[in-house]
């Protein structure tokens, strides 16, 4: 018998901090068109492949190929682009004015564009959405006022939320929005209550669940594909891995898990990874899980590959703990160009119309803020009273809430 | 009127809500098929069907998790943690979801749901199925906490709570779900069936929040004091001969001030009570309060009797129990001050 070797732990890392070269070549990524499209009916254990593959549409060329194609007209993909380009937009604008002073704090999709606006345009007004903060496609394709967006952002006199939500944390309820928590991960299991209860009330909506790639580590997350899976509801749960939770590399979440699809397969959960940077993919796979959950066969977990290109938040300088080269090195390019690209290449689409859009979108954007600024902003300008503080912590404000407002004089 | 133990009156509560108002649904650990350990969903399934009474996996923070998007959907959960001790999973859920959700949504979203949960010990649960973790709730804005005493209560709060908009934490002492318990752990065990508060009306009726309930009249002392410890105290006051107010809080948040405060400036003297451990206990919370109102009508120093700041033991139970010995020592203390 030899005498045993003292353990040590093993700590993952990424291949790739500050000042190493970015290196990809052991992310396998299929030709667009290669990976099958599934039966909505076919059993979970026949498809696991699919969490092991990554479904794509848009090929090098700018061609739309392949089992998952064909879902979205040229209309459709004008307002897609339209919807992402506006995200961006809305974005810049929305970091400038945190660097201006004018907010606290901002988190940008930055190469993320594709995943909620894409997915939002899969599901029906009536469904509801439980995001992270980094979903605000799903209102910009919802057709959400930008303006209260920014009137949230700037908590001023019209912000929607009374000035009590850190930017960002939106609630848009009549436009299937659910209010945004900072404790990551809460909003999975929601998901699945909603969804069971929409269940129970025999109606036809269905519910999506999103995380990011870290949260996945949240007892909610399994809480949440435990609770799918046994009561069949119909939900899309949906994690986004953008390769980055703050510092943290994937990995971390991941584990000795080959991919954070797989994860569903303890659970029975049909489980796909898609190419999250391509809008016709993201679309495709979210129409497909929309199905099965609307016929009744239950949850679908999808893992969106995507990578942030900007930092966690406005709080954080990536550049601290990630090679700057790595967004270039990115297998899946950007969204914005691949569906530009692609329109262009069916002739639906040109340089000069897609200078023009940005010039509108621009003019739109900056309008918009304007007009939430004659709100206020959380510097300057009207503000909510603090008064409504103290409003709605209970439907009726009881003995004891009255007599703290009137203490600090309101 | 019958007669009903606090278990059957929970019960009752529970058919007659999911009865007139279809948005109630009712799950937890084991509460469906088989109505539960403590049996207060028993027959609810049967009744109601299982998409309205069900049992849900061994998660605690998956089920408030869940409820908490049912009622963002628009029904009305109640859902049972099996013991108090078990809900720490849970807290998040909780705590920064279900009572921050109206706040933080601007009323966009609410919360009207039930967390029921056996609380206290004396049943011989060791650390794991006798905690009292009520402190742990009333700290939190956004939340209700009750504590009922007995079966009309427990039935009239728990309709209360289902009517209530806002996220109500319901904690049943499971000591008292057969009967009252005085804190005589030695002597026979006395069941709801020969008790008057054991008389429950079975039509729908609600006792609202927010309303302590004076059990006792007197003039020597204020008690303050909720479930179980209710009982003890009646029992220590008439052991020792003191003519003590006995108040049954019954809502812990909101508190009911108002009949706190006239009860003190009356008697002069308050002794606080409850099983949870003392520091940062919710006896601390009404000690303040009655100092913050009544401290020019107080004529000695208010006591606390707790339950020691040890994990709840199991061979030494009784020793951690705040039982009528000690209770009648701390009415000798603040009477002689």
């Amino acid at each position: 018998m030899t005498a045993p070797r003292p353990l040590s732990l093993h700590v993952p890392e990424p291949g790739c901090r500050p000042g190493d070269t970015p290196d990809f070549s052991d992310f396998e990524i299929p030709r667009a068109g290669a990976v099958r499209r599934p039966a909505i009916d076919e059993a979970p254990e026949d498809m696991r492949d699919m969490a092991f593959s990554v479904v794509r549409v848009l090929n090098k060329a700018g061609e739309a190929v392949g089992p998952w194609a064909g879902l979205l007209d040229a209309e459709a993909l004008r307002t897609g682009l339209r919807h992402m380009l506006t995200l961006r937009q809305f974005d810049e604008r929305m970091l400038k004015a945190q660097r201006q002073g004018k907010t606290s704090f901002y988190m940008q999709h930055l190469g993320e564009e594709a995943v909620s606006c894409a997915f939002r345009m899969a599901l029906q007004d009536g469904d509801m959405h439980f995001p992270t903060y980094r979903q605000a496609g799903l209102l910009i394709a919802g057709g959400y006022p930008m303006t209260d967006m920014m009137n949230q952002i700037y908590s001023n006199a019209a912000d929607p939320l009374k000035g009590r939500q850190l930017p960002v944390m939106y609630s848009a309820r009549d436009h299937g929005f659910f209010t945004i928590s900072g404790n990551l991960g809460t909003q999975f299991i929601q998901a699945v209550g909603w969804a069971m209860a929409s269940a129970i009330s025999n109606d036809t909506k269905i519910a999506a669940g999103w995380i990011g790639d870290g949260s996945t580590s949240e007892s909610d997350f399994h809480a949440a594909m435990v609770f799918a899976s046994s009561y069949k509801a119909p939900v899309i749960l949906n994690i986004v891995n953008n390769q980055w939770a703050i510092s943290t590399f994937q990995g971390m979440a991941r584990g000795g898990a080959v991919t954070f699809a797989a994860r569903g397969h303890g659970f029975g959960i049909p489980s796909i990874r898609v190419d999250g940077n391509d809008y016709l993919a993201v679309h495709a796979v979210a129409s497909w899980a929309a199905e099965r959950a609307r016929s009744g066969l239950g949850p679908t977990l999808i893992e969106h590959v995507t990578y942030r290109a900007g930092g966690h938040s406005t709080s954080d300088d990536p550049s601290a703990y990630r090679s700057k080269e790595e967004f270039s090195a990115w297998p899946l390019g950007e969204p914005i160009d691949r569906l530009k690209r692609h329109l262009i290449t069916i002739g639906e689409w040109s340089e000069e119309r897609h200078t023009q859009a940005l010039a509108e979108i621009t003019d739109e954007v900056r309008a918009c803020q304007k007009k939430a600024e004659a709100n206020g902003t959380l510097i300057s300008g009207p503000k909510p009273s603090p008064r409504l503080m103290f409003d709605d912590v209970y439907a009726e404000m009881p003995p004891h809430l009255q007599r703290q407002r009137q203490e600090a004089g309101f | 009127m019958a007669r009903m133990t606090m278990i059957e009156a929970i019960r009752n509560a529970h058919d007659l809500a999911m009865d007139r108002d279809r948005q109630v649904v009712v799950f937890g650990e084991d509460v469906g098929y088989f109505g539960g350990v403590f049996r207060c969903t028993a027959g609810l399934q049967k009744k109601y069907g299982s998409n309205r009474c069900f049992d849900a996996p061994i998660s605690e923070n998956g089920i408030v998790g869940a409820a908490v998007g049912m009622c963002a959907y628009g029904l009305k959960p109640v859902v049972e943690i099996q013991f108090a001790d078990y809900m720490y999973p849970a807290y998040d859920q909780i705590v920064s979801e279900a009572a921050r959700m109206r706040h933080r949504s601007a009323g966009q979203f609410t919360c009207p749901m039930v967390i029921r949960m056996p609380t206290g010990g004396g049943i011989f649960g060791g650390q794991t199925h006798s905690q009292s973790p009520e402190a742990l709730f009333t700290h939190v804005a956004g939340l209700k906490v009750v504590v009922p005493s007995n079966p009309r209560d427990a039935k009239g709060l728990l309709l209360a709570s289902i009517e209530d908009p806002d996220p109500v934490i319901f904690l049943e002492p499971k000591r008292l779900y057969n009967g009252p318990f005085d804190g005589h752990h030695d002597r026979p065990v006395v069941s709801w069936k020969n008790h008057e508060l054991g008389d429950v009306s079975e039509d729908y009726f609600t006792v609202p929040l927010g309303k302590a309930k004076i059990r006792r009249e007197g003039s020597a002392l204020t008690v303050l004091a909720y479930g179980t410890m209710v009982y003890v105290a009646q029992a220590a006051a008439e052991e020792a001969g003191v003519d003590a107010e006995i108040i049954d809080l019954r809502t812990l948040l909101p508190l009911d001030l108002e009949t706190i405060e006239a009860s003190v400036k009356k008697t002069g003297r308050c002794v606080v009570i409850h099983e949870a451990t003392k520091t940062s206990g919710f006896g601390a919370e009404l000690s303040a309060a009655v100092q913050e109102s009544c401290f020019y009508h107080l004529e000695a120093p208010i006591v606390r009797v707790t339950g020691w700041d040890t994990p709840y033991p199991h061979a030494q139970e009784w020793t951690y129990f705040p039982g009528p010995e000690r209770i009648k020592r701390a009415f000798a203390q603040v009477l002689e001050g």
